[in-house]
């Protein structure tokens, strides 16, 4: 499903991934792990297209993303739903109108979208809080609303950066939750996080990073060897 | 796409206000340039259409004596139309001329009136010629000939044409930077959301077309905006004009010719601030990927 063969990437002098090769299968979980500065949003953002590597090939979905145009690469984008660690909500917009966005980018009409945000806002379990505005959210609401608007288009890959970065540590084990029940339903799932408990919890695929390269990569793996 | 609109427009109020007011006065003094010129075009082919030279005729000529003086004159090939009007025309013509001051018609027969011969050239640089020939004359009391309205009109026109084009370049150029800077103020103060939405999977499109369409809707909104106000004016002053302008045909003016006038203002407004927001757009969207 995707495909990392000898990425390296560097921005000038400083190399934030050197030679990293690894392939993740359709419906994986998988988490990065590392200390901060290790390469892992790196990948993430290599993945979404936003950094080109310097050297090897990134494929997924039969696609090789180093080689979208920059004309194009919206319609990868696409497929894939990201959650970033700062949210990168709209202010202006209700939580309603916020997790719409995605779904504005196609023909679908009103009733369609209020029936596919209906959907994801009562998995996430927002349905009270549609009409507000990020700035009357907690923290952990937030992230759930990330969360709403990365797989309200039912992509096939879901990449989240630190997404519970800012929460305590019972919201993101909800949190991770959630991540777990979509990736039941089939979503590949790679998740950059720093959380040892959950890590260590949902013993699952590690990929560890140090000063931008891969250290370990286990199936069934835990925070620390 | 409207909705998208509508908030990119409220959510800077003044600064729409101000790029519509800009764009406004630039496009009502670019109409008003237009509306100028076309009046001008008008006095000045009712002044061609007239008789450009009358020979004012002495009294006691004889028919046979004019048909000669018209035939000698026709003769020269120089003349578009050579009319008598006797005496009892002239008066006619006094008569309708002066219809609202009564004053003006008490006392007046057709004696003091002379009978003429009115004239009309091929060639207005020609009047001069013929205007010696008439003078020759015995039966010619004295000639009367336009030459210099005309030149004077026609040179003032081409003066007003060259100088109205360049005005509307240069107004139309302010209008095209007003558009430009605001809107790039507007995808600046936006580029977080933008960054945002191209994250999210949209599309060039999908992030420019307000932009686009935020840039027409200046360009027109001030082009019918300014076209009412210039249409205002022209009614406000319509009775004065009319006044100035006895006899000229100019007044009342067309609906259908102000309405083809704002078909080719909006086109403008519209052309020039689909081209603000392209230049825009293609300046301040620039994204590395």
């Amino acid at each position: 499903m995707i495909t990392f063969d000898k990425v390296t990437k560097k921005f000038g002098e400083i190399v934030a991934l050197e030679n990293a090769s690894f392939k993740i299968d359709k419906g994986e979980f998988v988490f990065l792990t590392g200390p901060s500065g290790a390469g892992k949003t790196t990948i993430i953002r290599l993945i979404t297209g936003e950094y080109l590597p310097t050297s090897g090939t990134i494929e997924a979905v039969l696609t090789k993303i180093n080689e979208i145009s920059k004309r194009k690469i919206y319609l990868w984008r696409r497929k894939i739903g990201v959650i970033f660690q700062d949210y990168k909500l709209f202010n202006d917009r209700t939580i309603f109108e916020n997790i719409s966005v995605p779904l504005s980018f196609y023909k679908f009409t009103s009733g369609e979208i209020e029936e596919k945000v209906g959907k994801v806002l009562e998995l996430v379990g927002l349905q009270e809080r549609k009409n507000l505005f990020p700035a009357q959210l907690a923290g952990g609401e937030l992230q759930r609303t990330c969360l709403a608007r990365a797989i309200v288009t039912a992509p096939e890959i879901l990449l989240a950066d630190e997404p519970t970065g800012n929460l305590d540590p019972k919201t993101a084990r909800e949190m991770v939750k959630l991540f777990e029940e979509i990736n039941k339903k089939g979503t590949t799932i790679i998740m950059a996080t720093h959380n040892q408990s959950i890590v260590d919890i949902f013993k699952t695929r590690v990929i560890e990073l140090d000063r931008g390269k891969i250290v370990r990569d286990e199936k069934k793996g835990k925070y620390h060897v | 796409m409207f909705k998208i609109l509508k908030k990119n427009i409220f959510r800077s109020p003044y600064q729409s206000l101000a790029v519509i007011l800009n764009v406004s006065l630039a496009l009502f003094l670019v109409c008003t340039f237009f509306l100028i010129g076309a009046g001008s075009r008008a006095v000045l082919n009712f002044f061609e259409s007239r008789p450009q030279a009358i020979a004012y005729l002495k009294d006691g000529v004889k028919s046979q004596e004019i048909d000669l003086l018209k035939a000698r004159v026709e003769s020269t090939g120089k003349v578009k139309e050579a009319r008598y009007i006797s005496k009892d025309d002239a008066l006619k013509i006094y008569k309708d001329l002066f219809k609202d001051k009564p004053v003006l018609l008490e006392m007046v027969t057709a004696n003091f009136l002379p009978a003429s011969l009115e004239i009309s050239a091929n060639d207005i640089s020609s009047l001069r010629e013929i205007a010696e020939i008439l003078k020759k004359e015995p039966i010619v009391e004295d000639v009367d000939f336009q030459e210099d309205v005309v030149s004077t009109l026609s040179s003032w026109l081409g003066s007003l044409r060259k100088f109205g084009f360049a005005m509307a370049v240069f107004l139309l150029l302010n209008c095209l930077l007003t558009i430009l800077v605001i809107l790039g103020m507007r995808i600046s103060q936006r580029k977080e959301e933008i960054e945002i939405l191209r994250l999210l999977g949209a599309s060039s499109w999908y992030i420019s077309s307000p932009i686009y369409l935020e840039g027409v809707f200046y360009g027109l909104f001030s082009a019918i905006f300014s076209w009412g106000l210039c249409y205002l004016v022209i009614l406000y002053l319509a009775p004065f004009l009319s006044r100035v302008l006895t006899g000229i045909p100019i007044f009342p003016i067309s609906p259908i010719f102000m309405l083809e006038v704002l078909g080719g203002i909006s086109f403008l407004g519209s052309f020039v601030g689909f081209l603000g927001s392209l230049i825009a757009a293609s300046r301040f969207l620039r994204v590395s990927r």
